[in-house]
């Protein structure tokens, strides 16, 4: 909550890159404003600079990475967000119709619950969690975009989106 | 609490809490200051720690949601980066 180190171009750069390559080998698109991108791309950058991870550039963090986790970039409302208004909260990721040019975005509704609705659903989550323990492995989910996997622990990394292992909630 | 004023023609209390890194928010001070009009914004994620409580408190009792950008008009708020209902609000 201070104010920290510019950014570099260099480095908006190289994310920016980075971001565009994992996004379109998974089957997501960024937005096609350029400029518009590179901004959010550097909030991503400053983010990580204060918290120590990237945080939803268009989100108050908290600056704990538990009470944050879900607004981690990508953060676990992108996929829902897509589906239903064609880009994420930032429209930082759009369709692939809104990349195209053949519709367009605003500023959507934000779908992440409160703060007290978010803390009471983790803590049924933990309460809950191995209720059905009858499984030769537990069943892993990713909360970015649900992928799920019986195994001892979850990855290190989600094969499918690239979240880290932190992202996994227990399933089953 | 680091609150900036832009100055231009008055049309009364017109505050935007923002984020700096934020996109719509960008958009949303842009939209204001090409109007020309005077207004006051926060950027609410660069309030020193202390400050902090208070800043959140003074967006809840707009928005409860505490999302951004949450403009204040007079007596009507406009949350997120609504173009025509800001400009609406300003006519």
């Amino acid at each position: 909550m201070s104010e920290t180190p510019p950014v570099s171009d260099e480095e908006v750069d190289r994310l920016y890159r980075q971001i565009e390559r994992d996004a379109e080998s998974g089957g997501y698109h960024l937005h096609p404003d350029e400029a518009f991108t590179r901004g959010l791309v550097r909030g991503l950058l400053q983010n990580e600079r204060r918290y120590g991870y990237r945080s939803c550039p268009c989100r108050l963090a908290m600056g704990t990475k538990e009470a944050d986790l879900d607004i981690v970039c990508p953060c676990d409302y992108r996929d829902p967000d897509l589906a239903e208004y064609g880009a994420c909260y930032c429209a930082l990721y759009v369709s692939a119709d809104v990349k195209a040019g053949k519709a367009t975005v605003g500023s959507i509704p934000e779908r992440r619950p409160p703060r007290v609705e978010r803390e009471r659903a983790r803590a049924e989550a933990r309460r809950t969690s191995g209720a059905i323990g009858q499984l030769p492995f537990p069943v892993w989910r990713c909360s970015v975009c649900g992928y799920l996997c019986g195994r001892t622990e979850p990855p290190l990394q989600c094969p499918i989106c690239k979240v880290g292992g932190e992202r996994f909630g227990r399933f089953i | 609490m680091q609150i900036e004023h832009v100055d231009g023609t008055d049309r009364g209390k017109v505050m935007l809490y923002a984020l700096s890194t934020c996109g719509w928010c960008a958009k949303t001070k842009q939209l204001l200051t090409d109007l020309g009009i005077a207004f006051d914004y926060l950027y609410v994620d660069k309030v020193a720690p202390d400050d902090q409580k208070a800043a959140i408190e003074s967006v809840e009792q707009y928005n409860p949601s505490l999302s951004f950008p949450t403009v204040v008009i007079g007596d009507r708020t406009i949350v997120g980066f609504k173009e025509k209902e800001i400009r609406e609000a300003l006519a």
